[in-house]
């Protein structure tokens, strides 16, 4: 096996024992994304003569005895995350050349544990999308399937995960910008809870459902950089000061005795076949661990996409109004006067779906149409919080197919957004809710495309998701595949 | 038909706390553009704001102040608009949730006082500033104010005078100043106020329609731009017509109101709660400390000053027109018990020479240690009231004490009577003229006497022994 085929946690083993150099690490990755990169476009921008320098001095550290979590491991970060010194578009024409002065706590947090950063991970225009095709940067193919979407809006980084063109990624959740886009490219990716990984210095979609979370090969990995990246930060105001456990100390623990929700508002009519029987079989695969499956109920379910619709679009609108030509990033330049330079630097800064959020978003929060549509909204969202926070009354965690079907063609729902929107239905209520979710790989179809389950479970208990994804991983007998590009 | 003005007010205050409200930078007036700015208060992508404790507080101090129901929670709301002045594109503030809420201010006028009505008070930060180049189609931002904290202090429509209006937003400013809270510097732009003003036939208890002033940088703006507006409102409801609900600025030069945006182009904000923020609890221990810890406001204090140092009612004003000088005021008193002698002497020479050279009293070389001793010696009659006159002068011109330019300066009232006879006998021989009217009942000659001896002893003979010894001398 390559270099740049191995997980964090065996690398780290190899690097422990001499085996092998950060140097090595990083140039076998660099050369699968030589190999790769034209093929399925996960990355905006490589930061590969970055990340030689910092492998070398990663090198320089291990001789010296200082080895870090992350010491040598090549990163892949969301293009929304900012980086000091290091362009960050949001796949954004209206950020095609911003340069941040800062990091983002996460991105200070994976470079303080070692991390080598390959470069800015393709996404959907400011995280709006499930597909990574709105990208001003051209859209990221699946590596499973180059004719295929790799999800979204994460979807660089799931591909990048996926083919090996690293070692792990970060990306964000905002309503299953992770899980999503880990599902089909048949990755580990957590939606941490809200406030648990700061949001300080990801660039905002909407401000109360954000959430940072790991790209990961195996769960293992995801509790490695779940270590590193979870913990207050006096720098966010919803940041919470909650403890971070040793999350690697509950890969092992089984689930024996747990009781497991089986919410009956996503087993319905419509969901694709091979993903039904794939995740029956994941719940079979539970209950012979031990776990106790019961049928519950979220009775709100039916809600979520349409209060999702309102309270994102409507964070949106207010946090896209900094991008207006005047400080930053691109400016029309045939404006006259301000509110033409406004008018044009916005119209063609932005693509159709941001700025299709961004009316809407501006339309619910409308002076006559508050009440009606945030307000509600917002009063809905309470009501399913609650269906959460009652049914982890009755059990530990909750299991649900990630996906309604794996990865559809690309362009199959580009001109349809309402359709588009449906791929999410099984992954916003979490952000609504603020739980923890993570998406595993449980199964291929027929024609080879990855399939993941997702777990979820109460606020800041994501080691339970460390302990029922790792102990599920380690006994579903998955046949192990590569993407074949 | 007589019409009745219905005004309130919405003060803008900036707190004076060293850093913003969401992140570190200074809030130091005056330094070069953009110098004080960050990438939080520049509002570049991916930042968050975390509020500033202080200004919670202070707005606390003010919410006690003006005898506010302070919520037990509050939270902030963010107002969207587009201006280049505002990087962000919408401003945070408070909306449905203020801090302070449900209070009143007393003012004084000529009839007695009035209780004005404060609506809510509540937190946001400021923006930045436009520069436009005359020369050039250029404008420039500088952000240094930008996130700068603000209390909105919103009265009720109690207003019904200009003249109220000014008295209200002297009271304001003269707590907030108090208070320490606000330094109150209306030209740099640290105490701002808009004003909505409508007229309705007197006796009507609806509210006539309104129109919105801004641009009045002054006290005597205030009043001036309000007065001309009412009688604009006046001219145009008498003349049958009806008042546009419209946003004017106050042209200062022209003296005049013009309009600057109509109902109907008025921005539609958009507030919703702000998702960067979490809601402030504030703990009743905490209002109560700072409730203990407030000083003693203005017009306390000048109703004390009547009660226990018995001098009027117009001294008491003067003396508490900043904190500061009532402090230096009540030293004077406790080091000499002379109330109205210490206020005399603060009210017509130490505020004379400050206002004079524009220092504060803080700055004044003669301490209250130092006037209390001069004082002293007045009393005790080592020099006269009028020779007391220059050495104050000197003192302040010099910074050195009372006895020490005294002694320098040889200003010893004379109280030997063998001194002032001899001055006396000299007198009198000089002027045989005055002596013979004087004797022959001319009382009126006697001033004459006293001003002559005066004159010879350089004003150092003690009036009192002056005036007996004269009396007795000039009879025989």
């Amino acid at each position: 096996m390559e270099l740049n085929q191995l997980t964090i946690h065996e690398l780290q083993e190899k690097i422990r024992s001499g085996k092998t150099t950060a140097t090595e690490i990083v140039q076998s990755v660099f050369r699968r994304i030589d190999a790769v990169e034209k093929a399925i476009h996960a990355y905006i921008l490589l930061t590969r003569e970055a990340a030689l320098a910092e492998a070398d001095r990663a090198d320089e550290a291990i001789r010296k005895g200082d080895i870090r979590t992350l010491t040598g491991i090549p990163v892949a970060l969301k293009d929304l995350l900012c980086t000091r010194g290091v362009t960050t578009t949001c796949a954004s024409r209206i950020l095609h050349d911003f340069v941040p002065p800062y990091d983002a706590t996460v991105v200070e947090k994976l470079r303080d544990a070692g991390a080598v950063f390959t470069g800015k991970t393709n996404m959907d225009e400011f995280a709006m999308g499930s597909s990574t095709e709105t990208s001003w940067f051209g859209i990221t193919r699946n590596p499973w399937d180059l004719e295929r979407i790799p999800g979204g809006s994460s979807g660089g980084s799931a591909a990048a995960v996926a083919a090996d063109a690293c070692i792990a990624a970060i990306g964000s959740d905002t309503g299953g910008s992770i899980r999503q886009p880990a599902a089909l490219c048949g990755v580990v990716g957590m939606k941490p809870t809200y406030g648990r990984v700061s949001r300080y210095g990801l660039v905002a979609f909407a401000s109360s459902l954000d959430q940072i979370g790991p790209f990961t090969k195996d769960v293992e990995d995801c509790a490695i950089l779940m270590n590193v990246i979870a913990g207050y930060d006096p720098r966010e105001s919803t940041s919470v000061p909650a403890e971070v456990p040793d999350y690697r100390q509950y890969l092992a623990r089984g689930i024996d005795g747990w009781t497991v929700g089986i919410p009956k508002e996503y087993f319905i009519e419509g969901i694709d076949p091979e993903v039904m029987t794939a995740v029956r079989k994941a719940i079979a695969v539970v209950e012979g661990l031990g776990a106790r499956c019961i049928e519950i109920s979220l009775p709100h379910t039916a809600y979520c996409l349409a209060v999702y619709y309102i309270v994102a679009p409507a964070e949106a609108s207010s946090n896209l109004a900094r991008y207006d030509g005047a400080k930053y990033g691109f400016r029309a330049p045939d404006s006259r006067g301000l509110l033409d330079m406004y008018k044009k630097s916005r119209s063609a800064g932005f693509g159709a779906e941001v700025k299709r959020r961004i009316m809407l978003g501006t339309y619910v929060l409308s002076s006559g149409y508050y009440d009606a549509y945030y307000k509600k909204a917002s009063q809905v969202r309470a009501l399913i919080k609650r269906d959460f926070d009652e049914a982890f009354q009755r059990c530990d965690v909750i299991l649900t197919p990630t996906t309604p079907t794996p990865a559809f063609r690309i362009g199959e729902k580009t001109d349809d957004p309402l359709h588009m929107y449906l791929s999410d239905i099984f992954t916003i209520s979490t952000n609504l809710a603020g739980i923890p979710g993570i998406s595993v790989p449980c199964g291929f179809t027929q024609g080879g495309l990855p399939i993941g389950v997702q777990f979820l479970t109460g606020h800041f208990e994501e080691a339970k998701l460390i302990q029922i994804a790792a102990t599920y991983e380690k006994n579903a007998n998955l046949e192990k595949r590569r993407p074949t590009l | 038909m007589e019409f009745e003005p219905v005004i309130g007010l919405e003060v803008h205050a900036q707190l004076l706390t060293d850093s913003k409200i969401f992140c570190g930078c200074s809030t130091k007036f005056g330094a070069s553009p953009n110098s004080h700015t960050c990438q939080i208060c520049l509002g570049m992508p991916g930042v968050l704001p975390v509020l500033n404790r202080k200004v919670v507080e202070y707005t606390i101090k003010m919410g006690l102040a003006t005898h506010c129901r302070i919520n037990e929670a509050c939270n902030f709301a963010r107002k969207n608009y587009f201006y280049p002045d505002l990087p962000k594109g919408y401003q945070i503030s408070q909306y449905a949730n203020p801090l302070a809420e449900h209070g009143y201010v007393d003012i004084e006028l000529e009839n007695g006082k009035k209780r004005i009505g404060v609506t809510r008070i509540h937190i946001e930060e400021d923006a930045g500033k436009l520069m436009h180049d005359e020369h050039h189609p250029f404008s420039y931002v500088d952000l240094n104010r930008t996130g700068v904290p603000l209390i909105e202090i919103v009265s009720e429509p109690d207003i019904r005078s200009a003249e109220e209006a000014s008295a209200y937003l002297r009271r304001l400013h003269e707590i907030l100043v108090y208070l320490e809270i606000c330094d109150g510097n209306m030209e740099e732009g640290s105490f701002r106020c808009d004003a909505n003003v409508s007229l309705r036939p007197k006796g009507q208890e609806a509210f006539g329609i309104r129109a919105e002033l801004k641009n009045m940088n002054s006290f005597r703006n205030v009043q001036r731009a309000l007065e001309y507006e009412i009688k604009r409102q006046q001219y145009v409801l008498e003349g049958g017509g009806v008042v546009v609900q419209e946003t004017r600025l106050w042209d200062d030069t022209g003296g005049v109101t013009h309009s600057m945006r109509s109902k109907e182009e008025a921005h539609d904000y958009r507030y919703f709660p702000d998702p960067d923020l979490v809601w402030v609890a504030i703990n009743e221990d905490w209002v109560e400390a700072i409730r203990k810890d407030q000083p003693e406001l203005p017009l306390e204090k000048r109703e004390r000053f009547v009660r226990d140092y018995l001098i009027p009612a117009y001294d008491a004003g003067v003396l508490t027109t900043s904190r500061a000088l009532a402090d230096y005021y009540e030293a004077v008193v406790h080091l000499t018990g002379k109330p109205k002698i210490a206020g005399n002497w603060i009210m017509g020479d130490i505020l004379r020479f400050i206002n004079e050279e524009k220092r504060e009293i803080a700055d004044c070389p003669i301490t209250p240690q130092a006037l209390a001793e001069m004082i002293r010696l007045i009393e005790e009659g080592t020099i006269s009231g009028k020779i007391a006159k220059e050495v104050i002068e000197q003192m302040y011109k010099t910074g050195k004490p009372a006895a020490t330019i005294i002694a320098k300066k040889g200003l010893v009232q004379i109280t030997d009577e063998g001194a002032l006879v001899q001055a006396i006998t000299e007198v009198m021989a000089a002027n045989p003229k005055q002596l013979e009217q004087y004797r022959s009942g001319k009382d009126k000659v006697f001033g004459f006497f006293v001003g002559q001896v005066m004159k010879a002893t350089q004003g150092k003979a003690n009036p009192q022994l002056l005036n007996d010894l004269l009396k007795k001398m000039l009879a025989r």
